[in-house]
């Protein structure tokens, strides 16, 4: 009795969130999948069953191998930054969050500390992003600068427009979702257990190793998440630090639904949604986030 | 985020604003509400106005509340926002900024009214280039891609089809035009530019760029490569699947081989790579030209011998817009073409589609430099205020002529979109 009183109550309790969660995510989300799936004309979209969306984001897949075709060479793209932002964002984020947690004694200034990482969202992303054009630029700030030191002669060009500057936004970006899950499961470890193996005559590096980064873990993965998924749908930094030049599984979607052929733009958004769940589910398959929280 | 998506949060903040308006008006009034929420006529006439804000501007609203007690409530979104608008939600606006090369879309869509001509006082004004494709003084201009000719007119009110010859039924009342061509930095070239061709020329390699814009940067690509003589198109805004795939090998070659610094998509940006000196040539809009001008940095909106890229844009009518607010809405585009908001325009460089009504609202010396390409006997100024050209300063590309004159293609939407817009996916991952 008290057990089915008790489901009852969690339930009650889960139901407004599980009620937001089906209205305004899986019932869109089935209508993306149901659309994605339809045909369609110069102006609308027409509920005849069509695979035409999928065929052709794959159009000449086989044709031209061992080439790749659109489609995968921009997956391929979108997975590289993908990565080299994780990793990068990964590196960083954890030194941070590893300074904050056991580096800096008092709580305040563990806030105060925290608070000058979320600096770069104060302004609007749009501008951020314009902002990198006078710096990295032909004759911005970091190019000037290295010619009148007499260093280099000609600009270097490769500082903007370039998978570089893209990967550079995004780490400037996205940092602070790394640090904030990482340094949120370091504070929670047991100082105890760090001082029992200093005791034990482990080295810092043993420490780190066998202690933190294991105990680190769900931070590291739930990090993880939130930079793969917002990097693998963005198309707005990619485009402006990429000089619109660099393809983008987002960019895809946008160029298709800003063509009004919504059906092939939800056939897209069905495989980036696909693929990003392999990704993230290879990653929980890692490390048990609930067993861990 | 994208301007598009600022853009789509400032919508649903006004929308949510008038809703929240809408539910107050109610309460206060309750006891009345017999079915469907109208406007009476003691209440403000209000005309909602969705487009890309080129023709939108506060002083434009203001003096049309002035002279006509209509208040335009604003909707701004970029081109393909507002198309997809439209097509999807007919009912959220009355009175419709756009092109005429949207129309293939949104014609066939339903969601547009038939406007009947003869409401429409200056019909008969409206310069020829719209309803027979020739300057006033009867020289014929450039007919390829969606020229407004083309699709100006409706076999009937409640027609899907466009009329090949005069009918009551217009759809699309033009307000303002201009053509386009490549903008460059005089100081950095250093030399004469006087064709398309030079967009490709390696000379300016990792120095160029152009519209990511699929339907409008195919046809800068195409005029480019008709100008190096690579193909000639039968018409550059329609083309077949095989002129589509060379045009875009073509350009996709310049890409690899780093002919483009980076491509551009709005406003800002294009000013942005200009100004900054990381591009020296590209496609570009009159206003960006004179907003990099106005930083004082020399740009010049490049007269080319193979003509000009033309766009055109006007006001259509949701067919959900009926009674009282029909009236409004054909007060509104018939203040428009009266005069005052045409001299406004042709202030900034565009060119409105009835010129009587825009010379006696501009003065002698401003029609002069703008119209016929005279040189400025005085200060040229924008319409705030702010100076644009010194004294003695004279029109790139010359007089309204020269320059509808040399007009060689239209914006467009091709039979073959689809595929261009497939391609065009390919050209950036490439």
């Amino acid at each position: 009795m008290t057990k089915d009183r008790n489901s009852f109550i969690a339930w009650l309790q889960a139901g407004p969130m599980m009620l937001v969660f089906v209205a305004f995510f899986l019932l869109p989300l089935v209508f993306v999948v149901i659309v994605s799936a339809w045909d369609y004309n110069e102006y609308e979209m027409l509920p005849a069953l069509s695979f035409r969306g999928y065929t052709d984001t794959f159009e000449g897949c086989i044709a031209q191998l061992p080439d790749l075709c659109t489609i995968l060479k921009t997956y391929a793209k979108t997975v590289k930054l993908c990565f080299l932002t994780w990793a990068i964002t990964l590196t960083i984020g954890f030194t941070i969050a590893y300074f904050l947690a056991f580096h800096v004694r008092s709580k305040t200034w563990q806030i105060v500390l925290s608070l000058l990482c979320t600096i770069p969202f104060w302004t609007s992303n749009v501008i951020r992003m314009i902002a990198w054009v006078p710096l990295l630029g032909r004759n911005g700030l970091i190019n000037q600068g290295l010619i009148d030191l007499g260093l280099i002669k000609v600009p270097m060009e490769w500082l903007l427009f370039s998978e570089f500057s893209v990967v550079l936004a995004f780490v400037h970006l996205f940092t602070f979702f790394m640090v904030v899950p990482i340094f949120n499961s370091m504070i929670r470890i047991d100082p105890k257990l760090v001082e029992a193996a200093y005791d034990a005559g482990a080295t810092g590096f043993q420490t780190l190793i066998n202690i933190i980064i294991p105990l680190a873990k769900p931070g590291i993965v739930i990090g993880s998440i939130f930079v793969i998924t917002i990097v693998m749908g963005d198309f707005v930094t990619i485009g402006v630090m990429g000089g619109q030049q660099i393809a983008s599984a987002g960019k895809i979607i946008e160029t298709r639904l800003n063509a009004l052929q919504f059906p092939a733009a939800a056939a897209n958004a069905v495989i980036l949604l696909g693929i990003t769940i392999v990704i993230i589910s290879a990653l929980t398959r890692l490390v048990d986030i609930r067993k861990e929280l | 985020m994208t301007d598009s998506v600022k853009l789509d949060a400032k919508v649903s903040r006004r929308s949510l604003l008038k809703g929240a308006a809408g539910i107050a008006g109610l309460a206060a009034g309750s006891g009345v509400i017999t079915g469907f929420p109208y406007v009476k006529s003691a209440e403000p006439k209000v005309l909602r106005y969705l487009g890309t804000g080129v023709n939108e501007g506060d002083l434009i609203g203001q003096q049309c509340f002035k002279d006509t007690g209509i208040k335009i409530e604003y909707i701004s979104a970029t081109t393909d926002d507002v198309t997809k608008r439209v097509v999807t939600q007919p009912n959220s606006f009355d009175v419709l900024d756009t092109e005429y090369f949207s129309l293939k879309k949104l014609v066939p869509s339903g969601n547009i009214l038939g406007l009947e001509a003869k409401k429409i006082k200056e019909f008969n004004n409206i310069t020829p280039v719209f309803t027979k494709g020739q300057l006033p003084n009867g020289k014929k201009i450039g007919d390829q891609g969606t020229a407004p000719w083309k699709v100006l007119y409706l076999e009937g009110a409640n027609s899907k089809n466009f009329s090949k010859t005069a009918t009551d039924y217009v759809t699309l009342i033009p307000t303002v035009y201009n053509a386009d061509t490549l903008g460059i930095r005089p100081d950095l070239i250093k030399r004469p530019i006087s064709s398309w061709a030079e967009l490709l020329n390696p000379e300016f390699k990792g120095k160029a760029s152009i519209l990511n814009i699929p339907s409008i940067g195919i046809m800068d690509a195409a005029m480019v490569i008709e100008a190096t003589g690579q193909h000639k198109y039968a018409d550059k805004g329609n083309m077949t699947k095989e002129e589509i795939d060379l045009t875009m090998k073509i350009l996709t070659e310049a890409k690899k081989a780093g002919q483009f610094r980076a491509f551009w998509k709005d406003f800002n940006e294009s000013v942005n790579l200009m100004a900054s000196g990381e591009t020296v040539i590209q496609s570009m809009w009159s206003p960006a030209v004179t907003k990099v001008r106005s930083m004082g940095i020399p740009c010049t909106f490049q007269p080319l011998k193979e003509g000009y890229r033309s766009w055109a844009s006007g006001f259509c009518i949701s067919k959900a817009t009926t009674g009282p607010k029909l009236e409004w809405a054909y007060e509104f585009v018939n203040w428009f073409l009266s005069g005052w908001a045409g001299g406004y325009l042709n202030r900034q460089g565009y060119y409105s589609a009835v010129l009587s009504t825009a010379k006696a609202n501009m003065t002698e010396d401003e029609w002069g430099y703008w119209m016929e390409g005279k040189a400025a006997k005085s200060d040229i100024k924008a319409p705030d205020g702010s100076l644009l050209e010194k004294a003695g300063a004279v029109r790139d590309g010359g007089s309204y002529e020269d320059r509808m004159g040399s007009v060689a293609c239209w914006n467009a939407v091709m039979d073959e979109n689809d595929y261009m817009v497939r391609k065009w996916n390919e050209f950036i991952a490439a």
